[in-house]
């Protein structure tokens, strides 16, 4: 068996919501240089609902495909449900991940939900 | 496929195939057999090793078979470290970016009592011979450093060690799975006590190697049960991939200087090729290195990344970075030349073989470019290193 399932490797090779948002309002980055992984998500988040997202990542093959796969997962949705992302969600939605690159997983949750933080920040609205 | 990762394995060559199907087929008896069907088998090991011994410059009796170049390099050492404990010799000397096969193996040392130093490669990844000597202690037993290195493929310089070894009296191993077959070795003529080797490196097979030790370094046995290989190695010869090993290494050593010169002219044109990516450098010396290792590291990208999408273009390569290994940190290699983490994860290694041509370079160095760029584009590390939130360091 190959190391990664079909579909992860379909968002790693097209990625989906793949850079940036000029005027987003709410912004998360997590990981460092150091451990070789770092994502980061822009959100346009308007009347609670996440109506733009994109994603930028430095990192392995399960990184770019769990970035790409939780902003999927995001986009139109409304806050009370994005705020409900799990790693284990972003995953299984990939048809699994090795062990060992679980943590790509954890990274793309944490950087929706420290956007979520920012956002809430910014505004000073409880999400 | 443009196969560029020589230095995890190579494809046999016609010859060596033809060699081990033929034994399987032919002379397939057990070489601790008395009657001619065994004997037929034990003139065949027996041929094997005299033609190997050849190859490095030795006697066939100073050669042992092994499962590889991990066994062999575990055999020496460990081997070494009995010799030396039996004289209260316990320190051992190496260096920083040995393979695991020796690392792993001096660590186990370690816990059991001795005294590792492990030498400074230096930002070019070579070793200073001036620091081995310097290092040797009275209770020194066992000088191992490796040959080429498997990952920058640093060429080391074996025979001033050797010699410095021989001068202070201190047995001098070194593991040579990456040169042999490669670059020409002579081992009496460069000092050498002890050498491991793996066939699959020089297009034989796998699962077999051979361990060289001069005469008189008494070896230990790892596996018992058998008189085999003069009761150093037990278990039943692996006649047909010995021979073809023999006639691997045969082939490799007739044409070592056309393909060394003639793989060093392309590996070079990859080399100013791929330094043309902006903020990227060259790991290990240029000059010192194997004729067909590349090894790069791009600030902003990760290697994981890398591989797949060339893997995509039809090209097979290999990276440092800790994703590739399932590890947390990047290769011990990189780190010990003095690259940082954050450069080390982007590093991209390109062990080119005699079949490569010139277009399949032109081809390397547009794919790797084309992919950097892409991986680049979405990089928020890129993106704040070109912004000046973050300090480049290549």
């Amino acid at each position: 068996m190959a190391l990664y399932s079909e579909k992860l490797m379909d968002h790693f090779r097209n990625p989906r919501n793949m850079g940036s948002i000029e005027d987003a309002n709410g912004i998360g980055e997590v990981g460092n240089a150091k451990c070789g992984d770092i994502m980061k998500i822009y959100l346009k988040i308007e009347n609670d609902v996440v109506k733009d997202v994109k994603f930028e990542t430095f990192g392995c093959g399960s990184a770019i495909a769990s970035s790409s796969m939780a902003t999927e997962m995001i986009k139109g949705k409304p806050l009370s449900e994005v705020k409900k992302l799990t790693n284990k969600a972003v995953a299984e939605a990939l048809d699994g991940m090795p062990p060992h690159k679980m943590h790509c997983s954890v990274l793309a949750e944490e950087a929706v939900l420290s956007a979520l933080k920012d956002y809430g920040e910014r505004t000073g609205k409880t999400v | 496929m443009i196969y560029a990762d020589n230095a995890a394995t190579t494809k046999m060559s016609d010859a060596a195939v033809n060699t081990m199907i033929s034994l399987m087929n032919s002379d397939w008896g057990n070489p601790s057999s008395l009657y001619a069907h065994g004997q037929k088998a034990k003139e065949i090991l027996e041929k094997s090793r005299e033609d190997i011994a050849a190859a490095i410059g030795t006697k066939p009796q100073e050669i042992i078979f092994t499962s590889g170049g991990s066994e062999a390099d575990n055999q020496a050492i460990l081997s070494a470290a009995a010799i030396g404990k039996a004289k209260g010799k316990t320190h051992i000397i190496s260096t920083a970016f040995e393979h695991h096969a020796v690392l792993h193996t001096l660590k186990k040392l370690e816990r059991e009592g001795f005294e590792i130093t492990l030498l400074d490669v230096h930002s070019n990844g070579v070793v200073l011979p001036e620091e081995v000597e310097t290092s040797i202690k009275g209770d020194t037993c066992l000088v191992t450093v490796m040959y080429a290195n498997n990952e920058i493929g640093t060429i080391q310089p074996i025979k001033e060690i050797g010699e410095i070894c021989r001068k202070k009296n201190v047995l001098f191993h070194t593991d040579a799975v990456q040169a042999v077959g490669h670059i020409p070795i002579n081992v009496c003529e460069e000092n050498i006590d002890m050498l491991s080797s793996s066939a699959h490196k020089f297009h034989g097979p796998k699962g077999v190697g051979f361990l060289y030790a001069k005469t008189g370094v008494k070896l230990s046995s790892l596996i018992e049960g058998g008189a085999q290989e003069r009761g150093k190695r037990a278990g039943t010869e692996n006649v047909p991939a010995i021979a073809a090993t023999a006639t691997a290494l045969a082939e490799a050593v007739k044409n070592i200087e056309r393909n060394s010169a003639r793989l060093s002219k392309i590996r070079n044109k990859i080399i100013d090729g791929l330094s043309k990516i902006p903020h990227s450098a060259l790991n290990g010396d240029k000059e010192r290195r194997l004729p067909g290792n590349i090894n790069f590291c791009f600030e902003g990208i990760e290697g994981e990344s890398l591989l797949l999408l060339l893997d995509d273009k039809g090209i097979c390569a290999s990276s440092g970075s800790a994703c590739t290994s399932g590890a947390l940190d990047p290769s011990h290699v990189l780190l010990a030349i003095g690259r940082p983490h954050d450069v080390a994860h982007g590093s991209l290694r390109l062990s080119i073989g005699e079949d490569i041509t010139e277009k399949d370079a032109d081809y390397i160095i547009r794919s790797v470019t084309e992919v950097a760029e892409y991986l680049r584009s979405f990089s928020p590390l890129w993106k704040d290193l070109n912004s000046g939130k973050k300090k480049f360091i290549l």
